[in-house]
């Protein structure tokens, strides 16, 4: 019923006028998305990657498109749809991802002969979820962007059908997924009930108010809360990420890793920082107890890990611990706010770009040992010292030890930890010790592919020359980053959303 | 002249970097060209450096030379502010010394695997953190630098380092990295407490001076970056790592490491935790010298105990340490004048022994006191010869440049200043001074082990090498050097003197 009366509401906005150049790079994608589909019925068995360069062209189309709306404030769809600096910057943030995502399934999925097409389709419509994340300003626009992203990527993990490990992995990823959707849409209604809006800051209005701190809400926030949670694998919703991660095709795990954990942050911090920004007081702590638990437990069955992919399992749900920390924050002064809403930004930009690189390597690695284990990147050192160098530049940067952009990412959060005092410097301290933890893995990769002896006679590995573009402007990229910081840390996008 | 005096410090700590670029992209197989390369970047570094020294007004009263003071990260007020005053002076150019006498050493000299290509680019890339951590005038300049040497020193430790490398390597890794996160939480506090936030250390100085931070703020400020400095000078108990690395790191690194790397956590406490939390200091001061006197006493009893002759070394380290710490712990101004010498003298004194075990291990391929077995003046005398003249320097030994330093923090620790207590720091100093007497009961006895006693049988017949060209060309400047800062001491004196009477004036001294 309730679902019904959100519809209801949305359908109340008549003959809205549609802003085209403000849902241009969406409308791209999904063209793109469908033309692959199409043109895979044309395409015979051994030209079926051609579909790979028709959808990243597309998206590099859709990247253009979204350039030319840099710095504009568009709102559209009776303002539930908004185009500003924030979501622009996530905007080329998830695309540059895609096209990441995209050159590291090229060489994987030929090899494999998965269903390309299929999978290039599956891949953009997840993309174009993640698009319409953070511009979605209502509860309703933002539940249809997550489960756009979350549908498709069931599909993805499954497909290599002949996998157990893969089958499990799909089937997981659905039974959790849907569960924590049906929570969360759950919440929504019941705040809807409760506020009678669906809007970001209509809720936000509402909770203001006198009612704001009933059962009734605070339940309905806990509720949105715990289904987030599971998408964005926060501890003691994180059991499936490993499994599915491991058991996915690498390039779909590289996903998951970045931008749809990524696209769960930004939905995350709107619903947070503006709709439930007035209740505050009562989730910060919540919040608390979801980083430390995720990040030390994410660190510490790390850890234990030896095959690769399972270990970055874990160390994504660390670092999603890391990100969960300024929220925990929230709630005493606007500044504060500010500058915890940045930290978040911050680090989920700079935790893309060192983990879609280490991906990089990864996949690469996996042609050749398709259970990847740590012990398989012995020798990697000589084998290809340029790769190696840059995996162990990604291994650092993912453990923030300078010089690395790894390093500002926690910076950024330990200074907004510092400056809120109080639980903020128990919080930093905790994390402090889990980024010291967190070397003893990382190292435990770079340890082999530098120093651990091989007995046979070395053999040159060759890579694909997508994934060493991918590795050495990741690489770039983390360098200059933490030279010029400016780079990143000038963005003004957290003004539009939070403060003032 | 303007240009020269804003831009000589950032030529000189990013000339290495640059050269670890043009190494890193040689091609392997230019093995001779890699090792000029790695003399030329460190040679002119060191030229820029010399030049600098010349230029240097001295004498001239507070105030920083060569500054130069830039945005930089403009979001959170950090800037790039580098300068050198009286203090930095002496160990930023200590760094030069050494890492280029190191990289002369490495022209003919390096251990297995080899790979000069990426042992140069690894110790280039230190040298920059090294010498940049001494000039940075804001605390995120500075913590950068400061980290910046862990990647390459674990390299080092971890490829090049003897058979129980991995696990020094990582465990210095982890073991300096866990106090520096500390004391980069320390920063940020100091930021957020101070009016108008600010990451600068001379605003923050004269902040402090103005009032500055409450005093229960200060203490827990203090505890957050003493534990990054305590282990990395290293303090007892915080010292553990530093035999590990130490023993296991090969011989340039071992030389980097004593010689410079641990003057990072002595300089900090100097440089920043004295002067901007000078209440804590006052209330931390009687158990810093508690902890430099047990480490003095504690690390010259276990040289005693040592078998290897490098942990022997090694363990000394902790010891002179622990008498830079003491001078630093009086907060009197001879203190922190002996802290500074102390530092030099022990980069130049402890450095060289590293280099002349490094060169013992060559020859005999074993560092057991027990299997070299005495005699080594009759076979090799001209290394035997510069070993006792070593070690009877690190003994402290008045003409030699050991002596000044521990002397002045003894004299200092006797007349702490006015706020501490007399009787506890002169209690401090009669056990320095029984640790000063067991320093000297250690060396004069690894002597008689190592250099008198007759040749065991077994070295009668191998033919050992006696000194080399290339490592005479390596240890000469530090031969004259702890010569020459033994007889003129106003080499470093003179030159710190008025930086420290300015940085103490906090303490309204």
């Amino acid at each position: 019923m309730t679902s019904v009366a959100i519809l209801a509401q949305a359908g109340q906005i008549r003959n809205p006028a549609i802003d085209y150049h403000a849902i241009a790079p969406e409308m791209i994608l999904a063209g793109t998305a469908f033309a692959v589909l199409v043109l895979d019925l044309f395409l015979r068995r051994h030209r079926k990657w051609l579909a790979m360069p028709l959808a990243f062209a597309g998206t590099l189309a859709a990247l253009l498109a979204t350039l030319t709306l840099i710095g504009s404030e568009r709102a559209t769809f009776g303002g539930t749809y908004v185009v500003d600096n924030y979501a622009v910057l996530f905007k080329i943030f998830f695309l540059g991802s895609a096209l990441v995502v995209l050159l590291l399934s090229l060489r994987y999925f030929q090899d494999g002969r998965f269903y390309q097409g299929e999978y290039y389709f599956l891949l953009l419509c997840s993309f174009l979820g993640t698009l319409t994340m953070p511009s979605s300003r209502d509860f309703l626009m933002l539940f249809i962007s997550l489960e756009l992203v979350s549908a498709p990527a069931f599909l993805m993990a499954g497909l290599r059908k002949s996998d157990p490990r893969s089958n499990e992995a799909a089937l997981k990823f659905f039974l959790i997924s849907v569960l924590s959707t049906a929570i969360m849409l759950y919440g929504m209604s019941l705040i809807y009930g409760a506020t009678g809006s669906i809007s970001l800051e209509g809720v936000a209005r509402a909770l203001a108010g006198p009612d704001g701190s009933s059962n009734l809400t605070l339940a309905a926030i806990l509720l949105v809360v715990a289904g987030f949670a599971f998408k964005v694998s926060a501890f003691p919703f994180q059991f499936w990420a490993p499994d599915t991660y491991e058991g996915s095709p690498v390039p779909v795990a590289a996903f998951l890793s970045v931008s749809s954990k990524a696209a769960g942050f930004a939905g995350l911090l709107q619903i947070m920082f503006v709709a439930f920004a007035p209740q505050a007081d009562f989730w910060a702590p919540i919040f608390a107890v979801f980083c430390l638990f995720t990040m030390t437990i994410g660190n510490l069955v790390a850890l234990q890990q030896r095959q690769v992919v399972r270990l970055f399992a874990y160390s994504s749900i660390a670092q999603a611990g890391y990100i969960l920390l300024p929220f925990a924050l929230a709630g005493l002064t606007p500044d504060v706010d500010r500058d915890a809403f940045s930290a978040v930004m911050l680090y989920i930009l700079i935790y893309g770009v060192m983990n879609l690189g280490a991906f990089a390597v990864i996949v690469g690695m996996s042609r050749e040992s398709p259970g990847l284990l740590v012990s398989d990147f012995a020798g990697l050192g000589q084998r290809a010292p340029a790769l190696a160098a840059a995996m162990t530049l990604f291994l650092v940067s993912l453990a923030g030890v300078p010089p690395t952009a790894g390093f500002w990412a926690k910076f950024f959060i330990f200074s907004a930890a510092i400056s809120r005092g109080g639980i903020g410097t128990v919080l930093a301290i905790a994390m402090v010790v889990n980024s010291v933890i967190s070397l003893g893995y990382y190292f435990s990769i770079v340890r082999a592919m530098w120093l651990e002896p091989i007995t046979e006679p070395v053999r040159p590995l060759r890579f694909s020359p997508a994934i060493v573009g991918v590795a050495v402007v990741a690489g770039a990229a983390i360098f200059a980053v933490f030279f010029y910081p400016d780079l990143f840390a000038q963005f003004p996008p957290v003004s539009t959303l939070v403060g003032q | 002249m303007s240009g020269w005096q804003e831009s000589a410090i950032t030529l000189a700590v990013f000339l290495p970097l640059l050269g670890a670029v043009v190494i890193a992209v040689m091609p392997r197989s230019a093995d001779r060209l890699v090792r000029i390369l790695g003399l030329v970047f460190t040679g002119a570094a060191l030229l820029v450096a010399t030049i600098m020294i010349f230029d240097f007004q001295f004498g001239a009263h507070d105030g920083l030379q060569y500054e130069l003071d830039v945005s930089w990260i403009s979001a959170i007020g950090a800037r790039y502010h580098v300068g050198i005053d009286g203090i930095s002076l002496p160990l930023f150019y200590l760094t030069f010394v050494m890492t280029f006498l190191c990289a002369v050493y490495t022209y003919k000299v390096l251990p297995d695997p080899g790979r000069p290509k990426a042992f140069l680019a690894l110790m280039l890339l230190l040298e920059t953190g090294m010498a940049g951590t001494f000039i940075a005038f804001d605390l995120i300049l500075f913590f950068v630098f400061f980290e910046l040497v862990l990647v390459p020193m674990y390299f080092l430790i971890a490829v090049w380092g003897s058979a129980n490398r991995e696990y020094a390597a990582i465990k210095f890794f982890l073991y300096t990295l866990f106090g520096s996160v500390f004391m980069l939480l320390g920063f940020l506090a100091m930021f957020f407490k101070s009016e108008p936030h600010t990451f600068d250390i001379l605003r923050l100085q004269e902040f402090a001076m103005g009032g500055g931070f409450t005093h229960s703020i200060q203490l827990l400020i203090f505890a957050g970056v003493f534990l990054g400095f305590a282990i990395k000078v290293p303090m007892w108990p915080f010292h553990t790592w530093l035999p590990d690395a130490h023993t296991e790191a090969p011989t340039v690194g071992s030389v980097l490491l004593a010689a410079i790397l641990l003057k990072l956590g002595t300089y900090g406490f100097v440089r920043i935790a004295l002067p901007i939390l000078p209440d804590a200091a006052e209330t931390w001061a009687p158990i810093i010298g508690i902890l430099a006197v047990i480490a003095i006493v504690y690390a010259s009893l276990a040289c005693l105990a040592q078998r290897d002759l490098k942990r022997l070394i090694a363990f000394s380290s902790v010891g002179h340490m622990g008498f830079v710490m003491l001078g630093i712990a009086t907060l009197t101004p001879i203190g922190i004048n002996a802290a500074i010498f102390g530092m030099v003298a022990h980069g130049v004194i402890t450095g060289m022994l590293f280099f002349e075990v490094g060169s013992i291990y060559d020859r005999y391929h074993t560092r057991q006191i027990a299997e070299i077995g005495g005699g080594m003046l009759q076979k090799i005398p001209a290394l035997a010869g510069i070993f006792a003249f070593t070690a009877i320097a690190s003994l402290g030994l008045p003409g030699l440049a050991g002596f000044i330093g521990e002397f002045m923090a003894l004299l200092s620790s006797y007349s702490p200043a006015p706020m501490l207590s007399e009787t506890l720091f002169r209690v401090l100093m009669v056990f320095g001074g029984i640790g000063t007497i067991l320093t000297a009961g250690y060396f004069l006895w690894t002597l008689q082990r190592v250099n008198l006693g007759t040749l065991p049988d077994r070295w009668k017949e191998v033919s050992l090498r006696d000194v080399t060209r290339v490592e005479w060309l390596a240890w000469a400047p530090l031969l004259v050097a702890i010569l020459a800062l033994g007889v003129f001491p106003r080499l470093i004196l003179g030159t710190t003197q008025e930086a420290v009477e300015g940085l103490l004036r906090v303490f309204g001294g």
